[in-house]
């Protein structure tokens, strides 16, 4: 179960944010976020429900727009591209959502083809094939193929999900909250899930959970959100090194006998 | 010289448009609020239950901030509509959807409107020993009025409601946002679809009701005064001219448009949780019917100057 030496290039930032800041009205919720994603690295969000790790995410998918500050996503500066380079860049960007957001009008192959479909032009039947049961294999749930998404269990919805982001190769992967709401064997799975779509695939990944073996199992790395801002960032044993009232609960609640 | 003003000046014309409407609705809350202020003082009632007028101004300014909101939701559609990709196959797959769909009713409703319409006339008619106008009053009402507007409504009923709840819960699940960030332009590939789809599809459903309906009295004639086919037909057309033909198929374009168009904008913009999809659906009905209404009166209104 121990997490496998990553490879990690930390010349490359593929993520880089600098004093990011977004609000909702009145609510102040980014802060002047700092954040690096280096090349191959698994990053863990951890958070409070409401800080805005979501938001986080959404931002440097280009689902939200930023009230200042800057995002530079794979060398593209995000406020400064144009519509079109942002979407030849999303497709380069997977998004695990938290919610799997599974289109339920459609049976898994047809989620699974969706992207590939519309996203490159004139691909044969045979490769579409070949791609499909490839990302089923690699989330080991081959036997859905024709299931719709209504009969799967939350945990097969999740994994489909995440077959879905890695069907059109991405180099960066968002999981928002992977292990939600699962039964720890479950658990345990996608975190193994994870570690693998990383060495496979080679993607930098940044995780979001409240699950800290999660947090444990797949993380490079952890940063904390609190108050808006990275407040501790560094490998979990650092992060957790503290008596803060914001940061000990987490660690006491997962562990404590 | 030109004859034609600009894309450009037609956004900045309808936009002034708008922001009078806008300041007109400000206006209306403001009075609103002062009224209410004024009678804060003298009411005796306790504060925490906010007044009437207020809850009136509310009401107003909330249908004109929808409004606005459904304007801004036209434009962006004639913005992105003529762009490519033109999604064929889903435009096609939506035709039949929204065709198959209301199809069982449609004919339903359309036949029985025929037999009883036919049927209810007659009596009025035999008083002034009229009934061989028959044929030329059901064929009148039928295609100059009936036709489109029941097509509408049951349209409004069964495809509008049903494009309201399957844009909500795409919403609400975050299956918009998947698409988006997969690749796929979910304001192209849902929301124009659809709308072309409604457009082209109600007219049809229209004539196909026109022409159910009237079978259906010509059914009920033929029992009762022995016409034949072919004077139905004739006594049926004679009274019709292309101008009514023109404003009823006009009148279904527009009706189907609004029905695609009001339920898209319901569904894309429902808000999160379960109970914003059962209220996308029931405001894609509600106001696509309220819509429709309108644009009945105005339609005609506006054939008339041609006739
Ligand atoms: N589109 C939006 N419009 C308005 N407010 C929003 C929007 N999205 C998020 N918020 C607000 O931003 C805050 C952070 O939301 P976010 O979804 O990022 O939380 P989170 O950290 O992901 O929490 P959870 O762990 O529960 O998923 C919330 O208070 C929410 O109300
Ligand atoms: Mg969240």
């Amino acid at each position: 179960m121990e997490k496998q030496k990553a490879n990690i290039d930390l010349n490359n930032e593929v993520i880089r944010i600098r004093g990011l800041q977004k609000s909702f009205g009145d609510y102040h919720v980014l802060r002047g976020i700092d954040l690096d994603l280096y090349q191959g690295e698994n990053l863990v969000v951890l958070g409070r429900s409401g800080t805005g790790k979501s938001v986080l995410i959404k931002l440097i998918s280009g689902m939200l727009y930023p009230d200042a500050g800057t995002i530079n996503v794979l060398g593209n500066e995000l406020t400064h591209i144009t519509e079109r380079e942002m979407e030849s860049l999303r497709i380069r960007i997977g998004f695990s959502f938290q919610n799997s957001a599974l289109y339920d009008s459609m049976t898994v192959r047809q989620n699974l083809e969706f992207p590939l479909v519309r996203n490159r032009k004139g691909i044969t039947r045979k490769e579409i094939d070949t791609n499909v049961h490839s990302v089923l294999d690699a989330v080991g749930l081959s036997q859905t193929i024709n299931q719709m998404p209504s009969e799967l269990s939350g945990g097969q919805r999740k994994r489909i999900g995440i077959a879905r982001t890695l069907i059109l190769n991405p180099e960066i992967m968002l999981y928002d909250e992977p292990t939600a709401g699962l039964d720890p064997i479950t658990c345990i799975e996608i975190n193994e899930l994870i570690n693998e779509v990383q060495q496979r695939y080679n993607t930098s990944s940044i995780v979001i959970t409240h699950d800290l073996t999660c947090a444990k199992m797949v993380g490079d790395r952890v940063a904390m959100l609190l108050d808006g801002q990275f407040q501790r960032v560094g490998s979990f044993d650092e992060v957790f090194a503290t008596d803060d009232a914001r940061v000990k609960p987490f660690y006491d609640y997962n562990f404590v006998e | 010289m030109r004859y034609f003003i600009s894309h450009k000046q037609l956004l900045q014309l309808t936009d002034l448009t708008f922001q009078t409407i806008w300041s007109i609705r400000a206006s209306i809350s403001y009075v609103n609020y002062t009224f209410a202020q004024l009678m804060e003082g003298t009411e005796t009632t306790p504060r925490t239950a906010p007044s009437r007028i207020k809850k009136i101004g509310d009401a107003i300014s909330g249908f004109f901030l929808m409004l606005h909101r459904i304007y801004a939701f036209v434009l962006r559609f004639f913005k992105e509509v003529f762009l490519p990709p033109y999604e064929f196959k889903e435009v096609v797959r939506q035709c039949y959807e929204t065709g198959v769909k209301s199809f069982t009713l449609i004919t339903l409703t359309g036949f029985i409107i025929g037999v009883i319409f036919t049927k209810q006339s007659r009596p009025s008619l035999t008083d002034f020993g009229a009934t061989s106008w028959l044929p030329s009053l059901v064929s009148i009402a039928i295609m100059k009025a009936l036709a489109p507007l029941v097509t509408a409504l049951i349209a409004a009923g069964k495809v509008g409601s049903s494009i309201g709840a399957e844009l909500g819960s795409m919403r609400v699940t975050e299956q918009i946002d998947a698409m988006e960030v997969s690749g796929t332009k979910p304001f192209k590939f849902l929301v124009c679809t659809r709308v072309i789809a409604t457009t082209f599809t109600i007219p049809l459903l229209a004539t196909y009701v026109a022409l159910i309906a009237l079978f259906g009295g010509y059914l009920n004639i033929a029992q009762n005064e022995g016409t034949s086919y072919a004077t139905f037909i004739e006594q049926a057309f004679e009274p019709i001219t292309f101008v009514d033909i023109w404003a009823s198929l006009a009148k279904a374009v527009v009706f189907g448009f609004t029905i695609g168009i009001v339920g898209c904008y319901q569904g894309y913009n429902s808000t999160k949780g379960t109970e914003g999809v059962g209220k996308a659906a029931n405001g894609a009905v509600v106001t696509a019917m309220f819509l429709v209404f309108i644009e009945e009166v105005l339609i005609v209104q506006i054939a008339g100057w041609f006739r």
